[in-house]
Order: structure tokens, then sequence, then C-alpha cells
């Protein structure tokens, strides 16, 4: 009888101790686990010249300013290339959590651009894992500079070119993240025969955050051999991303002139070891036309 | 006959210790949580309807938890800067409260009115445990139990740094704001 009573106590001390041990455990155990995607791979669009893995937020609308200065190595003369520069004026804007749209204007070519970004997978944790973030992106240029040879006719067609490519990126850590970027850049109308129409190119591109709003980028574009005349060189990029509030500041030292893959991947110029190096820099302020309820915010 | 008698009451009195052991547990799965600086250039507002709760009726043991990445607010931007910047919630994704009601006799779940409860408890947030103490207010209608509390805290005091550029636009103590439906534990 009194070991019954023994075990009884015991039996009932134990479930006590159990249950004020963590109470949470008592829902915790059935709760449907979230998905939590991960955020902010890179403080902006851009790595550099490249595009992010990141998007607009839906219902963010982005004014982006980016200059490409001269060559460091012009020299005193030139202010060391500040005396030149290369612009293009941008509006980017999210429309969901997936997709965004992009229109911007370079002075490089005397360019238009459009484009489509879209995230396809996004990387995550928790019920469903996705170990990278891969995006779509495509775009289309129309080059408007006035035709100086009345002897050819330059058809609207001709000046067209495309923009095609795949990025992965992954999040290693809250510092560093890493990106893969097969390209594929299309255009109508080349100006020579050493260069093919089709350009295929792979990207590279890398952050570590040194602090809560500072990091380092770089960049890298390989075109594979064989499709670009000689004098064309591959892209090397290296920055810093400062971010205050609702701007994010992005200068760089780079070789490369344009802002749109058309130009930075297969017509870029300048040896980036040999000195042939610009300073540059994007500026990116936000601005929110809707909020997540898909209100106008006060 | 006796042994019988031994036998029953014994088991009486293990039936009725053993209800009272198993004691009555409230829960919520969708707890509200609002989160407000308000600083002279910027008000921010950030809701998050997906903090978790039990509480003991018996011992006045209650504990919540939160996800940090479940906080809404009303711009990307500042979604992703909570996240990021200050709460840091890939490293720290939980805040959790593990408390007690120090007044539990005066509060009767079971009858219809309103109480004040004394909570108090550690709070863990950012990597940082401190202690809060609070009144909460609870009302009990048709059988529903609601439990409202708010309090202030200052983010200083979980190491959350506001640099002196945006001290304009974010607050040093930012309220909190607690909406609890309880339902009963059937566990």
């Amino acid at each position: 009888m009194t070991r019954f009573l023994f075990v009884f106590v015991l039996v009932f001390s134990s479930m006590i101790a159990s249950g004020q041990d963590d109470l949470l455990s008592l829902i915790e155990d059935d709760e449907e686990e979230e998905t939590l995607f991960t955020s902010a791979l890179w403080k902006t669009t851009r790595v550099i010249n490249l595009q992010s893995s990141e998007n607009v937020a839906p219902g963010t609308l982005d004014f982006r300013i980016s200059h490409r200065f001269g060559f460091v190595n012009q020299g005193a003369y030139e202010f060391f290339g500040l005396d030149n520069s290369t612009i293009r004026l941008g509006l980017e804007l999210g429309l969901t959590d997936r997709l965004m749209v992009g229109f911007g204007r370079s002075s490089f070519q005397k360019t238009f651009d459009g484009f489509l970004k879209y995230k396809l997978l996004r990387q995550s944790s928790g019920k469903k894992t996705m170990p990278f973030s891969l995006s779509a992106f495509g775009s289309m240029t129309i080059n408007t500079l006035k035709n100086e040879d009345p002897d050819i006719e330059v058809l609207f067609t001709s000046r067209l070119a495309y923009a095609f490519q795949l990025i992965f990126a992954r999040k290693f850590s809250t510092g560093f993240t890493a990106q893969l970027s097969p390209t594929l850049i299309h255009r109508n109308l080349v100006e020579t025969t050493d260069e093919k129409n089709d350009v295929f190119a792979l990207g590279f591109g890398a952050r570590h955050k040194i602090g809560k709003r500072l990091a380092i980028n770089a960049e890298y574009i390989h075109v594979f051999p064989g499709q670009i005349a000689d004098q064309y060189t591959n892209s090397i990029s290296i920055g810093v991303d400062i971010e205050t509030g609702g701007h994010v500041f992005q200068l760089h030292l780079t070789n490369s002139t344009a802002m749109i893959e058309k130009g930075f991947v297969a017509e870029n110029t300048g040896e980036f070891f040999k000195g042939d190096i610009r300073f540059g820099f994007n500026i990116s302020r936000v601005f929110t036309l809707w909020d997540h309820k898909g209100k106008q915010p006060k | 006959m006796k042994m019988m008698i031994r036998k029953t009451l014994l088991l009486g009195i293990l039936f009725l210790i053993s209800g009272q052991l198993i004691s009555q547990k409230y829960y919520t799965r969708d707890g509200k949580v609002v989160f407000e600086s308000d600083a002279p250039i910027e008000h921010i507002v950030a809701e998050n309807n997906k903090a978790i709760c039990v509480w003991d009726t018996e011992s006045g043991a209650i504990e919540m938890a939160i996800l940090i990445k479940s906080f809404k607010f009303e711009k990307a931007l500042m979604e992703e800067h909570f996240n990021e910047n200050y709460m840091e919630s890939e490293e720290f994704p939980k805040a959790k409260f593990k408390g007690l009601i120090r007044n539990m006799s005066s509060v009767h779940l079971g009858d219809d009115g309103a109480y004040t409860a004394e909570v108090e408890g550690e709070l863990s947030m950012h990597g940082v445990t401190r202690t809060v103490v609070v009144d909460a207010n609870i009302s009990v209608e048709n059988g529903k139990v609601q439990c409202i509390a708010i309090f202030e805290i200052a983010v200083d005091d979980y190491d959350i740094k506001i640099p002196s550029i945006v001290r304009d636009k974010i607050a040093e103590t930012v309220k909190i704001t607690v909406d609890l439906d309880l339902n009963i534990l059937n566990k």
C-alpha cells in the first residue's frame, strides 16, 4: 500500500517538475514551424555593376543615380578622371515580393534600358529550407545615338540589345554573401565581325560586411574567350556600401564605364591592373509608395 | 471492509491531488505584440501576431516567445533595418519572457470580471536578459480571457545601439503592447 502511494507521489511530482520546467514546450511540439526567408543578402539591388539577388521591396520606389568617372591614370589635367563622367539615372519599383521592374537612361551610347527581375527561389530556413536564392533577370536596351553616316541606314531593331541573367546567391553568414551570374548578352547589330552577337559570360560577386552599415563588395565578370574584340576587357570592380537610413551609397573603383549589362560585359575597356581604374558611385534613395497592407504611408 | 474504505479514500485523495496538480493552463499561438517608437521625426509602429504564450493558472507561471522576424513594419526598409542592424534577428531569432503572476490568488479566470495581474519575470532578447515588472489587465468575459500589458523598455538595456545620425528617428525608449486572447489548453 505504502509502495503504491510512493509510486503515485513520484509520478505526480515528476509531472509537476516537467510541467513547470518549460511551459512553452507544451504547445511548441505541435506548433507549425514557419519558413523564414533570409533577408538582406545584399544592401541594395546591385553588387557594383552586376544585378544582385536583391529586389526593391513591393511598393518601394528606388531612385538611383550612378556615375562612373574617367580613368584615374589620366592624371591631374583630367583631375584624375573626375572631369569626365558617365551617368545612369534609374527609377526602379518593387511590384510584388518576387518581381521588380526598372527603367533607366544612360549617357553611355545615349541608351534607354528597361528590365524585369524575378525571384524564382528565395533562400530560407525553417519549415522549407532553401540553401540559395535564384533570380531571373532580363533587360532590353535601346541605343539612341544619332546616325553620323548618311550612307548607312540604321534600322530601329539594330539599336536593340538584350541581357539575360540567372543570379544564384547565398548568404553564407550574416557578414558574407556570394553570387554567380551566368549571363547572355544579345546584340542585334555589332560593330565588327570580331564580335559575336551573342556573348556568354559568368559574373562573380561577393560582399563582406565590416560593420552593420558598411560592407566591402567585389565583382568580376568573365567573358568566355573568342566572343568580343581584342580591345575589350573583363570588368573588375571593388567598392564599399554605406547605408544611412533610406540611402545606400556605393563607392567603387572599376574599369567599367557603362552601367548596363551590354556595356560592362561585352563592350568594356580598360585594363584594371594597368591602372585603367575609374572612380564611380551608385546612390540609391528609396521612397515607400505603398506598404505591405497596400496603404500609402502617412 | 475496512481495507476497502481505506483504499477508496486513498484513491479519492489521490484523484483530488492529481486534479489540482494537473492544473489548468491557458495558451495562445496568435498573440499580438505591438512595438512603437515615437521619435521627433519618425513614428514607427510594427505589429507581430504570432506570439505564443502558456499560462499556468495554478502556479501563476507564464511564458511567452515571439519571432523577431515576424514583426511587420509600414516600410520594408524599416523592417530590414530592424532585423539587420538593431535586433540582429539571424543571431537572436526570438524574444522570450518567463515570469510569474505574483498575485495569482486574486485573479480568478473562472469568474467573469476584470483583474490586475502583477507580472514579474525575465525578458530575453538580443542576447540580453533583464527583469521586467508590469501590471497586466485581465478581463474575463463569458469564459474568454483577454490579457493586455503595456510597458516601456529602453533599447540600450538590451545592448541595442542607435547611431547618432538616426537619433531623431528612433526613440531610446520604445512602447511594447502585448494583447493576448487566451484559450484553455486541453492537455
